[in-house]
């Protein structure tokens, strides 16, 4: 009895769906005409529909142009998406529980080495890669690595972005301090921070448990003197080496100038330290100055950006967030769900929704650098660089669940705050971590 | 004809009570089972895993629990965890009891006075959690900012910055947090008192303290039972305060076995290790709850 009625409930649902999807498809063949009908790239299942589950945008416009590209897709193509919004740190636990029970949301946008945690859980998304890839001028470096497994040798995630991070400064206080123009390399960073503390004007970096400002900063600096926790092979530990104990020596120097308290921050403090004047100099997203924009004009106007210095191992060694989609193998619409994905990079639905974040998030595709958006506020333009001179998470050996669990678990800003707030000596407080990241790669 | 003295064996059956009993009993018992046995059972197996994030891991014996006792990480967790419930159960007691017998009296605005007294307990624990967190901020504490204006301090104070401090200051927060519960408890247990057994106390010429000491004091006791083993269940296993205040920091001072067991298993995804963790507090809690059944039995 139970099973008839959940066959007749499916069965009406699947009726009204492709009713629903023929009606849009002439509707849209109507209006369309001229312009040629929607012909979707990856031929959709009937009766699709997809779950997404993607972080909350950190704007709200955000949140609007993918919700209003959404609504537009399934106008075309007839295939109803819902959107699940969480908190971003959230994303990781939901999916892992997806990927674990075999069941849940279609596509997910998450974090780092999300995809890597479970590639063979995973669609195969090359075909859309190389698609994209060709039709966008190419991915960033850091782009395939998050998108491309080794393991399982195809293209498991669609790279989306970086929320990249910059160095927040004030200018007038810099100018103060004799620096017209911001350092670009580690010794001109330190004597600029030295300068603005002597003037009363402290920097800040997170030392504490801060998941995004503190491993951004700490792990820049340690690539930047070519140190890295683990070699290419993903097995030999290499943090406890003349490199890391000049960036931890380095870091020591760089403390000297910072405010008090530091050891304890978590992600939001630096942004009210730096609002209230408390520091001149931070590491942070674009997030402070839209703050300052709203709420502090002054601020604002004093404010700019710049990329973090490169150091003696002389390139660029950023390391910022970076989200990716992918496709679980359960999706019983493997196809509509990698349409959606198209639909959504393609420049006619990007191109609004990137330039509606402001900056927050810098596309994985190439050809998004030529939006006005990066180039309209010049303060803007960092965060559209910082992308192509970031490196992933557990540079130097492969990103999967011993890198992630690496990062999770504060090794390397662990190290950073032994060594800068609790005066251990860089050799010690390296090998503290060389221990713990022994145990994750053993 | 058979379906019926089918019908009538089965109501005979029922009207004995070994039968009715458990009949009546189980639907709970299969909710339990489901919902709080299979879980826990479920934990305790992924313990002896190495099940990862999206793979299923294979059983590798106590090689989780020998891993943990080489951890550096994992010893300063099972320190500050015994470090973090022996010393707020001891103040939330001592503290409780005081507050309840205060709030005994009867004073102009004892009634409000009672209510005001749950807020700490009634407000969700994050949203107090986020309060600390401002109150212990490295820069806008108004701690540091009313010591500083009064001249007493130079620098502000690193509340959550330093090991020591940030331990005392999540102590000293979830003190706070706690002491209504004792309170209204021991509120609840003065009120049962017979009031002619402090009279009688009285009148044979007792002090105050005395009174308190041979009479107020051994009626309580069952409920002191009862209310510090709840309590050290909550401490021990206490999540959201943690979390929101330090996530563990500064230098894994502050993580307890939740925090570092949800550290581990999910954002970075060694679920078996996790459970390992977790399960941890099972020997305590499991005591624990077996000392609460018997006081409890043992005042009924």
């Amino acid at each position: 009895m139970k099973g008839k009625k959940v066959d007749r409930r499916t069965f009406i649902k699947l009726g009204a769906s492709l009713a629903g999807a023929s009606a849009a498809n002439r509707f849209i063949g109507a209006r369309a005409q001229g312009s040629g009908q929607y012909e979707p790239r990856f031929p959709i299942e009937k009766g699709a529909r997809l779950r997404l589950l993607r972080w909350s945008g950190f704007v709200k416009s955000d949140e609007e142009y993918w919700n209003a590209n959404t609504r537009r897709f399934t106008k075309l193509t007839g295939v109803p998406v819902d959107i699940e919004y969480i908190t971003w740190e959230d994303v990781r636990p939901k999916a892992a529980l997806a990927a674990n029970l075999g069941a849940g949301p279609d596509i997910v946008m998450g974090w780092y080495d999300d995809p890597h945690l479970y590639p063979q859980r995973l669609l195969d998304v090359s075909d859309l890669a190389e698609y994209l890839g060709n039709k966008y001028g190419g991915w960033y470096d850091v782009a395939r690595i998050y998108g491309y497994s080794d393991v399982v040798g195809h293209w498991i995630a669609i790279p989306v972005g970086a929320p990249v991070a910059a160095l927040v400064y004030r200018q007038s206080w810099a100018q103060e301090a004799g620096f017209d123009t911001f350092p670009t390399d580690l010794d001109g960073l330190l004597k600029l921070s030295q300068a603005l503390k002597k003037n009363g004007h402290p920097t800040g970096f997170a030392l504490g448990h801060a998941v995004g400002d503190g491993n951004v900063w700490v792990h820049w600096l340690l690539w930047s003197f070519g140190g890295k926790q683990v070699e290419a092979d993903g097995k030999t530990i290499a943090i406890n080496r003349q490199e890391t104990w000049n960036a931890l020596e380095y870091a020591k120097e760089l403390y000297q100038t910072m405010v008090s308290g530091v050891a304890s921050w978590l992600d939001s403090n630096n942004n009210r330290a730096f609002l209230s004047g408390a520091i001149s100099l931070t590491g942070n997203g674009i997030s402070i100055y839209y703050a300052a924009k709203r709420d502090f004009p002054e601020i604002a106007k004093d404010l700019n950006h710049a990329n973090f210095p490169v150091g003696p191992v002389g390139r660029p060694t950023e390391f910022h967030l970076f989200t990716e989609a992918f496709i679980f193998k359960y999706t019983r619409y493997p196809n509509a769900a990698k349409e959606y994905l198209r639909f959504m990079l393609e420049k006619d639905q990007a191109a609004p929704w990137v330039e509606a974040m402001n900056g927050y998030v810098t596309p994985a595709l190439k050809a998004y650098r030529d939006l006005p958006v990066w180039t309209r506020d010049p303060k803007v333009t960092p965060y559209r660089d910082g992308i192509a001179r970031m490196l992933y998470n557990g540079y130097a050996g492969p990103p999967g669940p011993k890198a992630a669990a690496a990062l999770s678990e504060f090794v390397v800003l662990d190290m950073f705050a032994d060594a800068c707030v609790r005066g251990m000596s860089p050799k010690a407080a390296a090998k503290r971590a060389e221990d713990r990241l022994r145990r994750i790669y053993s | 004809m058979r379906a019926g003295s089918l019908f009538r064996g089965f109501s005979e059956r029922l009207d004995r009570s070994r039968w009715l009993g458990p009949l009546l009993t189980s639907p709970a018992l299969l909710l339990l089972a489901i919902f709080l046995a299979y879980p826990l059972f479920l934990g305790v197996w992924l313990g002896f895993t190495n099940a990862k994030i999206g793979w299923p891991g294979r059983w590798i014996g106590l090689e989780n629990y020998r891993l943990l006792f080489s951890d550096p990480v994992f010893r300063i967790t099972a320190f500050n965890t015994v470090l973090y419930t022996g010393v707020t159960v001891v103040f939330k007691l001592t503290l409780g009891l005081t507050l309840a017998l205060l709030l005994n009296q009867r004073f102009p605005g004892y009634r409000l006075a009672r209510s005001l007294m749950l807020l700490p307990w009634i407000v969700p624990t994050v949203l107090s959690a986020i309060a600390w967190w401002w109150i212990l901020d490295p820069q806008f504490s108004f701690i540091n900012w009313s010591l500083e204006r009064l001249g007493l301090i130079d620098q502000g104070i690193n509340f959550l910055g330093d090991e020591w401090l940030a331990r005392a200051s999540l102590i000293v927060a979830n003190i706070w947090r706690g002491i209504p519960f004792f309170a209204i408890g021991f509120l609840a247990g003065l009120q049962a008192i017979p009031k002619e057994l402090l009279e009688a106390a009285r009148v044979d010429g007792a002090s105050p303290w005395q009174t308190f000491w041979h009479v107020t004091w051994p009626l309580l006791l069952p409920l002191t039972t009862i209310l510090t083993t709840f309590s050290t269940i909550w401490t021990f296993t206490d999540f959201q305060l943690v979390w929101v205040i330090t996530r563990g920091g500064p230098a894994n001072a502050t993580h307890l076995f939740v925090t570092l067991a949800y550290q581990r298993a999910i954002p970075g995804g060694a679920l078996g290790e996790g459970a390992a963790i977790a399960a941890f507090t099972l020997p305590l809690l499991l005591l624990l709850s077996w000392a609460a059944l018997r006081a409890l039995r043992r005042q009924l």
